[in-house]
Parts: structure tokens; C-alpha cells; sequence
């Protein structure tokens, strides 16, 4: 066996060829992987765990649920309870998007030792509706005509309250006066002297309030959180954060339910504080149109945003706020408006500094608003060294100017256009959320959070969070303070709307700077903007 | 140089080429751990959508992307080395028809993440095409390590 110089090279002439391929992608891999880790290494961010809660032991805590209508069903089924239509529409929604998880993310879901005990709705069809489905023989529930009989009955430790706006604080005050633990859906208040109430009510009572803002409970909310703290934005001067719908459901435009008339809706008691007017199913249904009942962008969808980021800055109630906006996109009567800009001015707000001391200081909260739009507009918060995108996932960007990152922007390891951090919680897991409206809530990190990849409804961990601490104590993370900042800072901003002036919070007194000649609470409620044309029977 | 030996040169090429993209693809996903095809195989479209979104199940992905890796090496390997660079053409075939059939340039479909124009035809499934044609025009009698196999039979 002889081989020639010219056989090995023909015969073994691959080799080399091979090791250089495998040495290029290799060093390639590894060098690129080594660049990643040095910059994370130096922005030193954890990725937040889900939170840990002791568990709901002991006897089921009987929960009552106050207002059976959209949110009342969905707050149910984060409690475990699903009415059979929902259980037969998602079948078949499944049938023709197999991707549709709804369901199996609701069988999947960890079961809480709770008892529907009671349900309050004056529609009803809405009350038999929750009947149907979740009395049986061994836990019968009842039906109760009013929230104070329910409340009073002895018989329910705490309430969801899902009604809406101007039933929000009494219902709240009267369960905390009674010692029946709260939850309420946002906004926490419809007026600012009940807000006031309200917080003393809570602070007086030993039952457990919590406000639903269930974003708190989204990973990347706290990883968000983590983030800021450790100054990787650097001074945060600006936040933008936006609302953009196109669609019915968005607009509030419910289905006006074929079976409501005079005889299943319980009107006087939908009105109450609420000027009086004839039974209107517009009004019934669509109540977040009207100033009477709802708060519109302000109350229903500028709370969100506040709160999601006052969760992560812990920035408390704006100096001051200004805004603008009107009925631009959906004329049909309504009196809130459709187009809103919203600025809130937090002049000594600061989060500390790469530069110089006493250079940077204040930020402004910069919420804009349309109905008649639905490109994504995802909310940014630009800071000094960065730029974050907050949403499910969270995106940084280093800026051109930053003092912080300036060497390694200057060496080629950074650069503006290229995100330095990215940190999705879901990356493991297929999304499929099917509707605009329910997208438009998942982009920002309403509704899904992903614990070790698996989809967790977030108001399922709220409601959990706040039924251990009825059970074994500790906080909720949005109890009465965050409530009231919420509650204060929508407020001014309705008021502001209104009055097209700016309005003023006096941190020392902690109230909102009266303005001579208004009563503000008046002009918050006033539903003058009321067509009366389009008060009619619909 | 008579004309056989032009088209063995010129199909000794092609392999080379096709040996070192493969090669490539798989060392690159072997040195990065956090690479995975559950991106590419989550948003198939066309006819086997469903085949490829289970292929993406968390239960299946771990060897779903070993086992792809293992195959884009295997290839790049066999034809770099010139040695069962049949089997190699086949695991190539065979790789490139499921990610020609799990984004297929079909009419009506979006094409994600392409750099070029396609219907019908891309660049899978020309590769397809010449990997067929390695398949039967096995060159590493002439550049590989079965040369000196051949070597060896005739010293004998």
C-alpha cells in the first residue's frame, strides 16, 4: 500500500475544507455569544420569577360576584368558573382555530378554594345565566336582589365587584364597612370625594381590598421594574403610552341584549346616583360612553396605562395634568370622549443619573388615545441611556448619546439600532389570542403571563394573590394606595378634559387645587355633552 | 481534459459547496445553545402546517432540533469528505423537502423571512435538485476518502 502526495490530497482534500468550515462557525457562534454575555453580564438584569404565594387552605373563602355582565363572566372564570355557553363557544371556536388555547388554558388552570356562594346581577338574564351554570345541588347559589343584601347576609366573605363605574365605591365601602373582603375593577372611584371614602373606609376595615390591575402580576412587568431600578434607561424623561382600537367591541359598542327590557332590568336600581332618565339600552349596555356611569378613555383605558407603569416607576400622582381630545370617531351620542392626549407632568420625578448631578430631573407621562385607529403604537420609555418597549415582551435599545454606554457604543459592542436586551416570557409558547380587542390587551401585557413558557392568565394570579391574603395575610400589589393614586390621576385627567385646563395636585394637602367657582365633582359627573336626541328607547 | 473529467470537476464542486453550507448551518446551531426551530416550525404554513406546529409541541422540540442539527452535520460531513455521499444526498433531499413544504412559496401564502422573489420554485428545492443529482454522480472515487479506498483495492 502506497500512496502518493497526489492520492492524499484527492483522497483527504475535505478535511481541511471541513476544519476551516467548523472553525468559522464555531468562532463565529462563540464570539457573538461572547459579546451578548459581556454587555448582559454588565446590565445585570433578572428575568423575574413568577411570585410566590402561600396557598388558599382551609375552608373555600365564599366569594360573591356583584355585576355578571362581560368582565363579571371573565373574572369568574379566572376564579375557575366557566358557564357552559362559554365552555360550547370556545369548542367550537377551537374546531375552526386549533391554535385557540382559551380553553385549554382554562382547564389547565390551578384551582382556587373558593366557593361561588352568591351572584347580584339586575339583569336577569345575566343572574340565571350564572344560576345555570354554576348552582348545583351541593352548593346551591343564590341569587341576591341587592348588593346590601348580600353583603349583609352573612353568608359570602368577599366580593368581585364588576359593575359599572358609579356602583364601584359604594359597593366597595359598604363591603369594607361590613368587613367583606374587595375586589374592584378599575377605575377604583367615579368621583373624587368617593375616593376619599374610600381609602379611609379601607384603611379603617380589616378586610382585604385589591383593585384590578392585573398587569402587575405580568412577568415582564416586574423584570421591567428590575431593569429601571438598576438604571439601565438611565433618567427617564419622556414615557409614551397609547390606546389604538378600530373596532365595535373597542369602541364600547356592546350587543344590546335581545331579552332586556323594563321587566329583566332592575333601571332604578342601574341608575342610582345617575341622573334619572327613562329605561335606555343603550345606556344599559354601552354605559362607558356617558360621563353618568363611566369615565370613558380616561377612567376605562388611561388607568391601565397609568398603572402599568406606576407599577414599574412608582411615580405616585402627577403635579399636573393637561389634556385634549373629543368625539372624533364614533359620533352616535356618547359624551366621553374618543380622542384623548393626555400629559402629566411629574416635575420632580428621578430615577437617578449616568451624568452629572442636578442635570437631569422630571418626566412627563405622555398618554395618546384614538378609537379609530388600531395601529400598534407600543408604549416607550425613553431614557438618557436607553429605550425601553414595554409590553408581554420587553425590548431595550441603547441610545446614540448615552454617557453610560458611550465606550462600548464608541468600540462597535453597542449600537442604537441593535436591542441590548430582549426578554420575552412567552418565547416558548405559541400565541394564539384571536380577537383585535383581546390582542390589543396581550401586546400590553394585560392578560398573559408565561410562567416557565406555559400561558397564565394574569387576573388569574391577581385574583389569587388577593384570595391568599384574605386567607394568610400579606399585601396585594394593588391595594388602596395604588387605588387612589389611579383613582386621582384619572380624574384630573376627565376634569381636565372637561374644563380644557390644567389641574393641579398639592402633594401637602393631598388634594386636588380648587378652581374658583367649579365644583369639580359636578363637572366630572355632568353628562351635558348628552345629545338628547339620541336619549331615546333604542 | 476530456469531458468526463470537466463534468466529474464541475459536480466535485457542487458537492463541495452544498457540503460546506450544510456543514455550516449545523455547526453554527451546534455552538449556540439557545438556538431552536420552534420559531421556523411554529409559523408553517401551506398544507402540513399542522404536521410542522406538533413538530414545534415543547415535548417534541429538544430532538426536533438535535436531530436537525445531527442531519445538516451528517451532510455537510459526508459530502465535504467525499465519503457515503449517497446517504448524506438523501438526509440532504430529505431536510430540504420539509423546509421546501413547511414555508412553500405557493400562491397566496406570505413568505416570511425571504431575501428574493418565489413561486414555486426556491432555493430548497434547486438544492433538491442538485443534491439529486450528487445521488447519482458520486464523485469521491475521484476527490474524497474513497480515492483511497480504490487506492488500496488496487495496491492489492
Amino acid at each position: 500500500m502506497k500512496w502518493t502526495r497526489r492520492d492524499l490530497l484527492k483522497g483527504l482534500g475535505g478535511l481541511p475544507i471541513l476544519g476551516a468550515v467548523w472553525w468559522a462557525g464555531a468562532s463565529n457562534t462563540v464570539g457573538k455569544r461572547r459579546e451578548r454575555s459581556v454587555i448582559l453580564e454588565q446590565l445585570n438584569i433578572q428575568p423575574s420569577l413568577p411570585p410566590a404565594v402561600p396557598g388558599i387552605s382551609g375552608e373555600p373563602i365564599r366569594v360573591g360576584i356583584i355585576g355578571f355582565g362581560i368582565r363579571g363572566e371573565q373574572l369568574c372564570r379566572s376564579l375557575g368558573f366557566a358557564t357552559k355557553e362559554w365552555i360550547e363557544d370556545m369548542k367550537v371556536e377551537v374546531q375552526e382555530n386549533p391554535n385557540n388555547k382559551g380553553l385549554e388554558d382554562f382547564m389547565n388552570q390551578e384551582k382556587l378554594n373558593v366557593q361561588l356562594a352568591g351572584v347580584c346581577d339586575i339583569f336577569d338574564y345575566r343572574a340565571e345565566r350564572a344560576l345555570n351554570s354554576f348552582s348545583t345541588e351541593e352548593n346551591k347559589i343564590k341569587r341576591y336582589g341587592t348588593y346590601q343584601e348580600m353583603i349583609q347576609s352573612g353568608e359570602i366573605d368577599a366580593v368581585v365587584i364588576a359593575t359599572p363605574d358609579h356602583w364601584h365605591a359604594p359597593i366597595a365601602i359598604e363591603a369594607l364597612n361590613n368587613g367583606v373582603h374587595v375586589y374592584v375593577e378599575k377605575p377604583m372611584t367615579h368621583t373624587i370625594e368617593e375616593t376619599y371614602r374610600l381609602r379611609e373606609a379601607a384603611n379603617n376595615s380589616n378586610a382585604v381590598f385589591a383593585v384590578g390591575h392585573q398587569h402587575r402580576q405580568t412577568l415582564s412587568f416586574r423584570t421591567a421594574r428590575d431593569i429601571v431600578e438598576k438604571g439601565t434607561l438611565g433618567h427617564v424623561s419622556l414615557i409614551q403610552t397609547n390606546t389604538n382600537r378600530n373596532d365595535d367591541n373597542g369602541a364600547w359598542n356592546y350587543e344590546l341584549h335581545e331579552k332586556a327590557n323594563p321587566n329583566t332590568i332592575d333601571w332604578q336600581q342601574f341608575l342610582g346616583s345617575a341622573p334619572q332618565i327613562p329605561f335606555n339600552k343603550n345606556h344599559f349596555f354601552r354605559w362607558r360612553k356617558w360621563w353618568a356611569y363611566g369615565s370613558g378613555l380616561s377612567g376605562d383605558l388611561l388607568t391601565h396605562d397609568y398603572d402599568r407603569l406606576n407599577c414599574v416607576l412608582n411615580m405616585g400622582i402627577p403635579e399636573s395634568v393637561m389634556a385634549s381630545g373629543g368625539v372624533y370617531t364614533h359620533n352616535d351620542g356618547r359624551n366621553v370622549p374618543d380622542v384623548m392626549q393626555v400629559n402629566m407632568e411629574f416635575p420632580n420625578f428621578t430615577m437617578g443619573s449616568s451624568q452629572v448631578k442636578g442635570k437631569e430631573r422630571g418626566m412627563t407621562f405622555c398618554y395618546s388615545a384614538t378609537l379609530g385607529n388600531g395601529f400598534n403604537r407600543p408604549t416607550i420609555l425613553m431614557g438618557h441611556d436607553g429605550t425601553m418597549e414595554l409590553g408581554n415582551r420587553l425590548t431595550i435599545w441603547p441610545d446614540g448619546g448615552s454617557t453610560r454606554y458611550a465606550e462600548m457604543l464608541e468600540n462597535g459592542k453597542m449600537s442604537p439600532g441593535i436591542p441590548i436586551y430582549q426578554y420575552n416570557p412567552g418565547a416558548n409558547a405559541p400565541d394564539a389570542v384571536s380577537s383585535a380587542t383581546s390582542q390589543y390587551f396581550a401586546d400590553k401585557g394585560l392578560m398573559w403571563t408565561y410562567i416557565d413558557g406555559k400561558r397564565v392568565d394574569s387576573t388569574f394570579l391577581h385574583m389569587r394573590e388577593w384570595l391568599s391574603a384574605i386567607r394568610n395575610g400579606g399585601k396585594v400589589s394593588c391595594g388602596i394606595k395604588e387605588g387612589f393614586e389611579e383613582a386621582i390621576a384619572a380624574h384630573m385627567a376627565g376634569l381636565s378634559w372637561k374644563l380644557g385646563k390644567r389641574i393641579e395636585w398639592d402633594r401637602e394637602t393631598e388634594t386636588i387645587k380648587p378652581i374658583e367657582g367649579v365644583d369639580l365633582d359636578e363637572v366630572l359627573l355632568s353628562n351635558e355633552m348628552i345629545r338628547t336626541d339620541y336619549i331615546t328607547v333604542s | 481534459m476530456e469531458k468526463k473529467s470537466k463534468i466529474e470537476i464541475s459536480v466535485i464542486i457542487l458537492r463541495v459547496l452544498i457540503g460546506w453550507h450544510f456543514l455550516y448551518e449545523g455547526i453554527v446551531k451546534l455552538y449556540n445553545p439557545d438556538w431552536t426551530a420552534f420559531g421556523y416550525l411554529a409559523s408553517a404554513q401551506g398544507p402540513f402546517k399542522s404536521v410542522f406546529s406538533a413538530l414545534a409541541n415543547e415535548s417534541v422540540i429538544g430532538w426536533v432540533d438535535t436531530l436537525n442539527m445531527a442531519a445538516l452535520m451528517v451532510v455537510g460531513i459526508t459530502l465535504l469528505l467525499g465519503i457515503f455521499e449517497k446517504m448524506g444526498a438523501i438526509v440532504g433531499i430529505g431536510l430540504l423537502a420539509m423546509y421546501y413544504l413547511s414555508h412553500p412559496p405557493f400562491p397566496g401564502l406570505t413568505q416570511l423571512n425571504v431575501e428574493g422573489n418565489y413561486w414555486l420554485v426556491n432555493k430548497n428545492l434547486i438544492e433538491m435538485a442538485a443534491l439529486l443529482l450528487l445521488y447519482h454522480f458520486p464523485t469521491g472515487y475521484r476527490f474524497g476518502i474513497k480515492n483511497l479506498r480504490k487506492h488500496k483495492t488496487v495496491a492489492q
